[in-house]
Formats: C-alpha cells, sequence, structure tokens
C-alpha cells in the first residue's frame, strides 16, 4: 500500500496501481471537500436564496454583500485585534524562545537539562486546565478585559512546543562550526548571532508560523479573560455572531472564511515550515 | 565550566542520534572544556521566569484555588475539603467524566484507521496523492471555533444539510438526541484533527527504509502483506505518540461542545472540560471549577504516562497538543 513504485521495479513485476486505497482517498476528499466547497458557495448567495434552495445547490446569483456586511458588523475591529495579539505574541516567542534552545543544545549544565525537562511537561498540560487561576491573576494584574491579558498566557503556552521544535533544529548545526569559532575566541553572543541565527532559520520559519497559528486561532483565553467589543478577537466574533446571528448562514460563514484567510495565505507561502514542524510532532 | 565524569547529554537523545552523540563527545575532547565557550544560566533565564509566571504558577494555583469558595468577585475563601467532597457527591461530575472517556475513546477508534491509511498512501510521492494530501489538510487551518461554527450551520435541521438529505440524517434534528449529539461531537472532532495524525502518520512512513519493503517484496509479500509486516510495526511508536495527542486532546475538548451542543442535551454531552467553565464562568463556583480542572489534570497526565510505559516507549517529549 505504502510504496507501489518500488516493489514492482525491483522484481521485475509491472506496478499495480492501489484502486483500493484510490477510492478511499477519493472518499474522504468527498467527507473533507464536500463541507469546504458548500462553505464557500454559502458565503456568495443572499441569505433568502439559502433559505429556500439549502446548501446543496448552486447559487442563484454571486453577490459579496455578506462579506461587507460581516466586515461592517465589527469583525474589522476583531480583525485588528488579532492582528496585534498574534503579532505580541510571535514577537515574545521570537524573544524567549532561541536563547533558550541555544542554552539547551549547547550547555552542559545540570540545571539546563532540569529546565529542558520542565518545558517538556508543560507540553502535558492543556491551556483548558488553567482558565481559573489564569482569570484570577490577570484580574488582580489588572489586565482583564485587555488585550496584553491574551498575549502574555497564549505566549507561555505555545513555548513549550516552539522550544522542542527549536532545539530539534539547532541540534543539527555540526559541532565542528562550533569549535571553530571558539578557536577564534568567540564570545557566546557572537555564536549565537553569527552562527546558531543563521543556521536555525528553518526552526525560527516554523515556530514564527506555530506561534502565530496558535494565537490567531485561540479562543479560550479571550473567552474568559475579556469581555468587551473593543477587545474581541476573530474566534470570539465568530461565537458571538453565531448565538446573536445563527440564522443568518450566509453571513456567519462569510465571517469563517474571513478569518481564516490570513492562515490560508500562510499555508500558500509557508507550506513547507508548517507541514515539515507538523510532521516533526510525531517524532520518530 | 565544569565538566562531569559522565559525558552527558543535553536533554534525552533521539534513537538515531547516538553517532551524533559520539561525535560531539569526540570534538569536546580533542579541543579540551576550556576551548569551548558555552552559554551559561542566565540565557535561559527569562524564558524560564516566563513560563513559570504564566503556565506554572497558575499550574500550582489550580490545586490551592481547589481547597477554596470564590465567586469571582472579592478575594477566594479557604472552605477545606468542602469542593472536593460536593464533587464526589455530583452526579453530572461522574457522568461528564465518563462522556469524556466515551468521546476520547470514539475519537481515537474513528481517527486512528483513517489517518494511518491516509498517512502511509500519502507517504508515497505521486503526483496526485501530493495535491489530495494539500486538500486534507485544510481543515487544520481552521480554528476549532470556526470548524464548529460551520458544523453547526451545515447540520441546522431547517435550513442546512438534513432538509436536503433526508436519506442520510433521519428526522434531522442530530443535536436533539444523546446519540446524535455524541456523534457529531466525535465527527466533527475526527473532521478537524484526522489531518494532524495524517500528517504524522505521512512522516513516519516515509522514514521507514525502503529496503525492507524491497526485502518483502523479493520475499514474494503482496501489497497487504507489506503493510501488515514491514509497515505497521514500524509505526509502532508514531502511533503511541499520535494516540496520546488524541487523548489529551479528547479529554480537553472545549470549543465544539461549547459551540455545538452546549452540553446538551440536557446534561448528556457534558464533559469534563465543558463542566469546569460552566461551573466557573456561568455558575461563578470558581473553587469548584477549580477541583474539575485539577481532575482533569491529574487524568490526563496519568493516562499520558500510562500509555507511554505500557508501549514501552517515552514518548513524552513529543507529546505536543494544541496545535
Amino acid at each position: 500500500m505504502s510504496h507501489p513504485r518500488m516493489p514492482g521495479s525491483r522484481t521485475g513485476r509491472p506496478v499495480r496501481p492501489n484502486y483500493l486505497a484510490g477510492l478511499g482517498s477519493l472518499l474522504w476528499l468527498g467527507i473533507v471537500g464536500l463541507p469546504l466547497a458548500v462553505l464557500l458557495t454559502t458565503t456568495l448567495r443572499t441569505q433568502s436564496d439559502y433559505a429556500t434552495n439549502g446548501p446543496l445547490t448552486l447559487p442563484k446569483r454571486l453577490t459579496l454583500t455578506n462579506y461587507t456586511d460581516a466586515l461592517s458588523q465589527g469583525f474589522a475591529q476583531d480583525f485588528v485585534n488579532t492582528c496585534v495579539v498574534t503579532v505580541s505574541v510571535v514577537a515574545l516567542v521570537l524573544l524567549l524562545v532561541p536563547p533558550l534552545a541555544y542554552t539547551i543544545v549547547r550547555s552542559r549544565r545540570r540545571s539546563v537539562r532540569t529546565v529542558f525537562r520542565v518545558f517538556l511537561l508543560g507540553l502535558a498540560v492543556p491551556a483548558q486546565a488553567v482558565i481559573v487561576p489564569m482569570f484570577y491573576l490577570i484580574s488582580k494584574a489588572g489586565l482583564y478585559d485587555d488585550l496584553t491579558g491574551v498575549v502574555l498566557p497564549t505566549a507561555a503556552f505555545s513555548l513549550p512546543i516552539c522550544t522542542l521544535i527549536l532545539t530539534g533544529a539547532m541540534r543539527d548545526i555540526t559541532p565542528e562550526l562550533y569549535e571553530a569559532m571558539a578557536v577564534d575566541g568567540a564570545s557566546p553572543w557572537r555564536v549565537f548571532r553569527q552562527l546558531v541565527l543563521p543556521l536555525s532559520r528553518g526552526g525560527l520559519a516554523t515556530i514564527v508560523v506555530f506561534a502565530s497559528l496558535q494565537a490567531w486561532n485561540g479562543f479560550l483565553f479571550p473567552l474568559v479573560l475579556t469581555q468587551s467589543d473593543s477587545t474581541k478577537v476573530v474566534t470570539l466574533g465568530l461565537y458571538s455572531f453565531q448565538t446573536e446571528h445563527g440564522v443568518n448562514a450566509p453571513g456567519l460563514l462569510s465571517a469563517v472564511v474571513l478569518s481564516m484567510l490570513p492562515v490560508l495565505g500562510v499555508y500558500l507561502f509557508a507550506r513547507r515550515a508548517l507541514v515539515q514542524g507538523l510532521m516533526g510532532v510525531g517524532g520518530k | 565550566m565544569t565538566r562531569s565524569p559522565t559525558p552527558d547529554r543535553a536533554g534525552p537523545t533521539r534513537p538515531g542520534r547516538a553517532d551524533r552523540t559520539r561525535a560531539d563527545r569526540a570534538a569536546r575532547t580533542r579541543s579540551g572544556p576550556a576551548g569551548l565557550t558555552r552559554p551559561g544560566l542566565v540565557w535561559a533565564l527569562p524564558a524560564t521566569a516566563f513560563f513559570t509566571v504564566f503556565a506554572l504558577v497558575p499550574l500550582a494555583l489550580v490545586a490551592v484555588l481547589s481547597f477554596t469558595t470564590w465567586n469571582g468577585i472579592g478575594a477566594p475563601r479557604a472552605a477545606g475539603l468542602a469542593n472536593w467532597t460536593a464533587l464526589l457527591h455530583d452526579p453530572v461530575m461522574l457522568k461528564s467524566l465518563w462522556l469524556s472517556a466515551l468521546l476520547t475513546a470514539l475519537g481515537v477508534l474513528l481517527q486512528t484507521p483513517i489517518s494511518l491509511l491516509l498517512g502511509v498512501w500519502a507517504a508515497g510521492h505521486q503526483r496526485n496523492r501530493a495535491i489530495l494530501s494539500a486538500i486534507y489538510f485544510v481543515p487544520l487551518l481552521l480554528s476549532a471555533t470556526a470548524v464548529s461554527v460551520l458544523w453547526r450551520a451545515l447540520l441546522d435541521p431547517n435550513f442546512g444539510l438534513p432538509a436536503q438529505a433526508p436519506w442520510l440524517f433521519g428526522d434531522g434534528n442530530l443535536l436533539g438526541s444523546r446519540d446524535g449529539a455524541i456523534g457529531v461531537l466525535a465527527f466533527v472532532g475526527a473532521w478537524q484533527w484526522t489531518p494532524l495524525h495524517t500528517l504524522i502518520y505521512q512522516g513516519s512512513a516515509r522514514a521507514i527504509p525502503q529496503v525492507l519493503h524491497q526485502a518483502a517484496a523479493i520475499d514474494g509479500a503482496g501489497r497487504l502483506r507489506q503493510f501488515w509486516h514491514v509497515t505497521l510495526p514500524q509505526l509502532r511508536t508514531t502511533m503511541v505518540t499520535s494516540t496520546v495527542l488524541m487523548v489529551v486532546g479528547g479529554l480537553t475538548t472545549f470549543d465544539t461542545v461549547l459551540i455545538l451542543t452546549q452540553g446538551g442535551p440536557g446534561t448528556e454531552t457534558t464533559i469534563s472540560a465543558y463542566y469546569m467553565y460552566q461551573q466557573g464562568f456561568k455558575s461563578f463556583d470558581f473553587g469548584g471549577a477549580s477541583a474539575i480542572a485539577l481532575v482533569l489534570v491529574v487524568v490526563a497526565t496519568l493516562v499520558s504516562l500510562a500509555m507511554v510505559r505500557l508501549s514501552g516507549y517515552d514518548a513524552m517529549r513529543a507529546g505536543a497538543e494544541g496545535i
């Protein structure tokens, strides 16, 4: 099932196409693709057209009013808020993770290994578990209903996975290169700037994509740590749109499409960084 | 810069990294400890401090808050074991644990075969497989919120798919019955997360040495026997990682429940994570919510550890969730 080209070429038998697997893959394509297609066509039709003809027919007349409506109903503000949160989270992650990963890879102190273990353990802690104390701490700090209060825990909870990814990338730098720089008498800071950072660009790209995806799609922390329209993020906007105007499916689904456009852009331009990172999560 | 008597490694080594470690060690011996300047502890400090304040302290605080009563305003007051005794006698809590387990099990049973087969299939380098894989990936880009909102609209009994395909959906009100609601939650979870697990299996299937398949083919093993005797055993450790991810993800499912069912009908889909949110942020019993949260953390950690131990593979380092 896995390598149909190869056995045939080695044993001289002609390669049989795997019809069964092909059929299964098409079936899954339907399960994944059909809802996505309906999502798109629904946003391009009027509300009355959707109500009378249902989701499975093609739109009578194409319209973009659903999108403009969604944007004028405050979704644009949500977008700006989410951008602020995402950029801040990525900035924090880029500031904190590279020095940490560099230390984990290069230091031989026992304490650093303990630190690494703590971060690995952090992978298993679900964000759900801490929403009550987080609400308590953020309120105490006077950051309730403030985007800063969303940024801080979101960044903290993306540290473990980003650290894991970046240490993996930094381990691939050969010891000889460090040695060469050490012979030159380079300080840890120069090694970091001139060797480690340039050679782990791939890993850095992956953690940027990861952190921004987590921040952009984050729902739980904004849900419990904000309440005003002025601090609403995109996911919360979708949720409140759904509870308030749930019957307006074309409008609601337009908001869904709008919410995923930036992520889709990242997917198209940084597909490698994203897919490689996710594949690496499985380990070997 | 001190040298410990036994050559140590920074963190756990992956299998297959042994060569590099040996080379590293050799390099160290050659240049001597004084020749290499290494970063000190201070480099790790900012990230560690940040993580401690915004992840570890809250985690510890969950335990503390579970012994208090707090309504969200003012200060928490000590309450001894009150929350815990209440929790023990709370029928909804027991039911929610059972529902969490049921939903997690359904998720694993649904997603593992699909993602395993798709992942092994997608590991081939054919053009059509690459194109389909790119499409399979899309649900992973949507937030759990967007996915739930999408399916809620699609499954609307009056205007959604059920109205157009009664042969598939019966009376159409899927979310109105217990079995229907649980089925929808399991399906929507699978719809969103199967791409991640497919990708994980795809990565591991690509890493299987081709020699193994070639040898099996020379011995006359067909496609099915190669899959069963070569591919599957080689993917064993990946299966552990993937299942741990599914279990932790399943136990903490929240967005889907909040948007699709609100725990209903009745309390038929009130799983533990949702019940915690409800107790805290709807009923303002934050002490009780903390107790539920602590139960969740302990159960999730124990289940992950048990699975890792039972399978004899230390996969915790890859136990990432929430991508």
